[in-house]
């Protein structure tokens, strides 16, 4: 994905306060992860705006974009289930359909 | 510790701090430019807060920081040398951590609580001033160029302590003391001729309005 | 669900961001569209970076330990944008180190108001207060770019401008109600930074003429930004007792701002290579680049 010619490149993921997730906050050029962490600590932190980081090689990580999607699925999911009518009709049954 | 050697304290993180924000913008890498200017700021903050401290509190930090002449500040050779090149940057970082570590465990000690919290203050964010400059010297040491840099400052470095301390410094960077012929003119309580030129620049905004203008 | 997909024809992916798609590093994208993304966010950085040059000479002549802080702090957040920046046109196929080549050779430009020179610290209190709120007017356009990586960092320069501008408002306002050699100098410093700030947004074309709006890599047009900056900021700069050297300038009914039309051509002439001092500033650029190159060559020694 990068065609940077030297070294690595470090993704630099950042939360920002306590119960927050990990986000993806951008990347660093780095030799190591020892330049990569004194990096990133001020291009990511300086303003007090990360509690805490995460640094990975570019390389570690590894890219998922794609998935079959070829028979209806549909019976696992939530927009696959329509109860409105049906709702309707056991309610009318029962006498304790509401006004409207 | 005395009032002449806090000054000293704040007149070293002033004018090294100065040295260093001269490589805002223009450093090697633009990662370790943002770094390196934390830096910077770090030790102006330091200057500021003992400032602070020698001022008291109704006296006036900036008054104290700039309004004086240069031969009486009291900062050590070392920081006023003009370096714009990275190696000589580096290798006047590096010693200058390690001295003023030695410097700043004695203050943490002082019998003034108001000195010792502060020194301890200072400490912890130093911490991080010392991870940077091990980094840089672990990638630099085999560098010819880096090398020769850390020997043509190594007697300032020297200059820099009391002489009771210079034997810790001696100790922790494996380095020999230098003779007091070597050490001549290096040593507190000497100014170098790059002092004047910084001076001159770092108030002439401030010397351009009456004493206690607003800025 | 399927993932979207870009679809992989010219006047598509024209409608595809045209509906507010957005574009990711790994999508297919027209080269048009790649070449024109470089160009733009390349400046950007470019511009970021030559900024630097003005303002860090003050840094070293600040009047007070607090100016001095705040100062090295925005100049610090530049480079920062510099970095973040470079980093997006790396990942789109250009090196960082072929960038900065360009730029000192003078085969790249950078916005106008960073070749000229600064003279005072009523220059300070100017740039910081109404270049940056030009910048920034910019920028927040940029936080609806249809190339998702460069409008996520768009996000992270616009938290970070916040405190440039509440800092050259300060700086100016302590001018202002100091003594009247320094009220001169910020009225000495707008009459000199109007004509460039009056230039910054570009010149206006037709949103439906330029590309760079076609292709919603910009959301807003140039005319529009420079009305922005025209309705925040005039009102700020006669409530503190200054003038504008623009005898022209006055706000319409119909709220459009009128102005003497600026020199287009000067600005040409500018951002190629020829102000006051862009030569002497890129052969900063170049002499530090070649003088640490060899820190480069050590620390990204494979």
């Amino acid at each position: 994905m990068s065609s940077s010619p030297h070294s690595n490149v470090f993704e630099v993921f950042r939360k920002e306060k306590r119960g927050s997730a990990f986000e993806h906050a951008g990347s660093v050029v780095a030799p190591d992860a020892d330049f990569a962490e004194t990096w990133a600590r001020e291009q990511y932190g300086r303003r007090g705006e990360s509690v805490a980081l995460w640094l990975i090689p570019r390389d570690a990580i590894r890219d998922v974009e794609d998935w079959a999607d070829e028979f209806d699925l549909k019976y696992r999911r939530v927009d696959g289930y329509s109860i409105k009518a049906r709702l309707k009709e056991a309610r009318e049954r029962a006498g304790t359909a509401g006004p409207g | 510790m005395s009032e002449q050697a806090l000054l000293g304290l704040a007149d070293d993180e002033l004018v090294l701090g100065w040295r260093d924000s001269e490589w805002t913008g223009i450093a090697p890498l633009l990662e370790e430019d943002v770094a390196f200017s934390s830096i910077a700021q770090n030790e102006i903050g330091h200057a500021r807060a003992v400032y602070e401290l020698l001022a008291g509190a109704d006296g006036d930090a900036d008054a104290l920081a700039f309004d004086r002449k240069p031969e009486e500040y009291r900062c050590a050779p070392l920081v006023e040398l003009h370096l714009l090149e990275w190696a000589h940057t580096i290798a006047r970082r590096w010693l200058y951590e390690v001295a003023d570590e030695i410097r700043i465990t004695v203050l943490k000690d002082d019998s003034d609580s108001a000195v010792a919290g502060l020194a301890a203050k200072i400490d912890r964010e130093e911490a991080y001033h010392r991870m940077h400059a091990e980094m840089w010297h672990d990638r630099l040491r085999d560098e010819p160029r880096f090398r020769k840099a850390v020997e043509e400052l190594w007697p300032y470095a020297v200059g820099m302590l009391p002489e009771e301390l210079r034997p810790e410094l001696a100790v922790r960077t494996g380095l020999d003391l230098p003779s007091n012929t070597v050490l001549q003119a290096k040593e507190r309580g000497s100014h170098t001729e790059e002092l004047a030129p910084l001076w001159e620049e770092m108030t002439m905004v401030r010397r351009s309005a009456p004493a206690g203008a607003q800025w | 669900m399927a993932a979207v997909e870009i679809p992989r024809d010219e006047q598509a992916f024209l409608e595809y961001v045209q509906s507010g798609g957005q574009v990711e590093t790994t999508d297919w994208m027209p080269d048009d569209y790649r070449r024109k993304l470089i160009k733009f966010i390349e400046m950007h950085g470019n511009s970021e970076l030559m900024g630097v040059l003005p303002e860090r000479e003050w840094i070293l002549r600040a009047p007070t330990l607090q100016r001095k802080l705040a100062l090295t702090a925005k100049v610090q957040d530049e480079v920062g944008h510099a970095q973040l920046i470079y980093r997006v046109v790396e990942d789109l196929g250009k090196p960082r180190e072929q960038c900065l080549a360009d730029l000192v050779d003078g085969k790249a430009k950078f916005h106008n108001v960073f070749h000229y020179p600064t003279h005072t610290w009523g220059d300070v209190g100017v740039i910081a207060w109404l270049v940056d709120a030009a910048a920034i007017i910019s920028q927040k356009a940029l936080l609806k770019c249809s190339y998702a990586p460069y409008a996520r960092i768009m996000k992270k320069i616009c938290w970070e401008e916040s405190f440039h501008i509440l800092h050259g408002r300060d700086v100016i306002l302590a001018m202002v109600t100091g003594t009247e050699e320094q009220f001169g100098l910020v009225q000495e410093a707008l009459d000199r930074w109007w004509g460039p700030l009056m230039q910054f947004h570009g010149n206006p074309i037709a949103a439906d003429e330029d590309p760079m709006y076609l292709w919603r890599i910009k959301s807003q047009g140039n005319e529009e930004a420079r009305q922005q900056f025209l309705d925040g900021y005039v009102p700020q700069i006669h409530e503190l007792g200054l003038t504008v050297p623009d005898p022209k300038l006055r706000k319409r009914d119909d709220g459009v701002w009128e102005y003497t039309e600026p020199d287009w051509d000067e600005l040409k002439h500018v951002v190629t290579g020829h102000g006051p001092k862009t030569e002497e500033r890129l052969a900063l650029r170049r002499r530090f680049l070649d003088q640490e190159q060899w820190v480069r060559d050590v620390v990204l020694a494979a």
